[in-house]
Parts: structure tokens; sequence; C-alpha cells
């Protein structure tokens, strides 16, 4: 474990959880939602939990996000609230 | 920007030749990391449910591609079904036939009493064993979600 690494990618986790719930094109959020994921991917690695990392990579960045996708197809892309 | 069906007709109509050849190429290679990570579940990180994920992955980028018509051809939905019912088949009929066999749930070395390979290397296969029906079951079960959040549960045409 490295702290300053760790600190760092706790700082763009942070950065990409508020640009999630600010941004109001839930596009744009389901994008930084993913880059999030993969944050947190990078993050398990780094701390050792391998296998946390490869599930966060597979679901979390990859499936997840199409299926947020395709919700937002059905429904409007701008966030009303 | 509520997509109608008439305009999912249009947009499956539009093919665009990239996409589908980077597709095509990089399904195998995908496929094939999604078996080993299955096989390799016991030795190095990964497992049945990431293994999984990433076929059933493997097929949602083709659904994407090529429209969801089109991959309904390669993974038929009764097809579709009966490997997601193996899969959990698998799992739980290993899990009971351990407990069958005088063991605990899922307690792999009983198994020894059927095939007779040491008790030891048994709880090796047999985790092997019950991530080949995990896989299979995440794999198909995450093509479905995919099919049916896609197209509103109809099935018909996706995004």
């Amino acid at each position: 474990m490295i702290w300053q690494l760790d600190l760092f990618l706790l700082m763009l986790v942070v950065i990409c959880a508020l640009a999630t719930i600010t941004v109001k094109d839930l596009l744009s959020a389901t994008i930084i939602f993913s880059a999030y994921s993969f944050l947190m991917c990078l993050l398990w690695a780094e701390m050792g939990a391998v296998d946390v990392a490869f599930t966060e990579a597979t679901v979390g960045a990859g499936v997840s996000t199409i299926f947020f996708i395709a919700a937002i197809f059905r429904t409007t892309r701008r966030s009303k609230d | 920007m509520k997509i109608t069906s008439h305009e999912a007709r249009e947009r499956i109509s539009h093919r665009d030749t990239i996409l589908e050849t980077t597709v095509r190429l990089m399904i195998p290679f995908i496929q094939l990391y999604g078996l080993y990570v299955i096989v390799h579940g016991h030795y190095s990180p990964g497992g049945g449910f990431q293994g999984g994920v990433v076929l059933g992955a493997s097929l949602i980028m083709f659904a994407l591609a090529f429209g969801l018509t089109a991959s309904k051809n390669y993974m038929t939905e009764s097809l579709n079904i009966i490997i997601a019912n193996a899969g959990a088949l698998i799992f739980t009929g290993i899990a009971a036939l351990c407990a069958l066999l005088g063991g605990m749930f899922l307690d792999y070395s009983v198994l020894a009493n059927i095939l007779p390979i040491d008790p030891i290397s048994w709880r090796s296969h047999g985790i092997f064993l019950v991530e080949v029906g995990v896989g299979m079951g995440v794999m198909t079960i995450m093509i479905s979600i995919y099919w049916d959040m896609a197209s509103a549960g109809r099935l018909d045409e996706g995004l």
C-alpha cells in the first residue's frame, strides 16, 4: 500500500461521486459513474483485494453502465429536480 | 428522448462497418478470457461470477452492435432459459449430492465416494464444478436482463 496513491485515488473517487449526483444530464452521470467504478476498481486492486477489484471492473464499470444507459433510453435524458 | 419502435427500427438499418468488424474481432477473445477466468477461478482471482459476467458482456456487446434480434439468432430465448436453469441445477445438485452422501452442504470431500480421487483434491475440483454452474447462470441472466431492459420486455428491438 502506498498512501500517496491511495489518497490521490480516493480524492478522484470523491470528485467523481460528487459529480455524479450534481450533473443534470443523466447520460453524463452514467459515464461519470462508470469512471467512479473504474477508480474504485483501481483502489481495490491497490489495496490488495484483487477479487473484489475484478468484480468491480466487470459489473460496475462494464455491465451496469450498459444497464443504466438502457434504462435512460426508456425515460427522459434530463433530470427534472 | 424516448425512442419509439419506428426510430429503433431505423437505427438498426443503419449498420456501421467499423463497429461490426471491431465487435466481430473482439468477441472471441472476450469469450476465451471469460472461460479462462471461470476455469482458473480456484487458482487465481476471478471465478464463476466474474467469468460469467465477462461471457454475458460479450453477448451484450454483440446485441449492441448488431441489434437485439440478431443476437437472439445466436442465443435463442429457450436456450438462454435452459442454460440458466442448468447452471442453477449444477450448483444446487452438487451441493445436495454432497449432503446426500453424508457430508455437509457443499462439502466436496465426500464426493470421493463416487469418484475415487483424493478427498483433498476433490475440494479443489468441487469448487470448479460449482463455478461452472455459477458462470452459466450469471451469463444467461446478464443477457436476459439486458434484453428486457433494452426492449422494455418485448424482446423485439434493442437500443
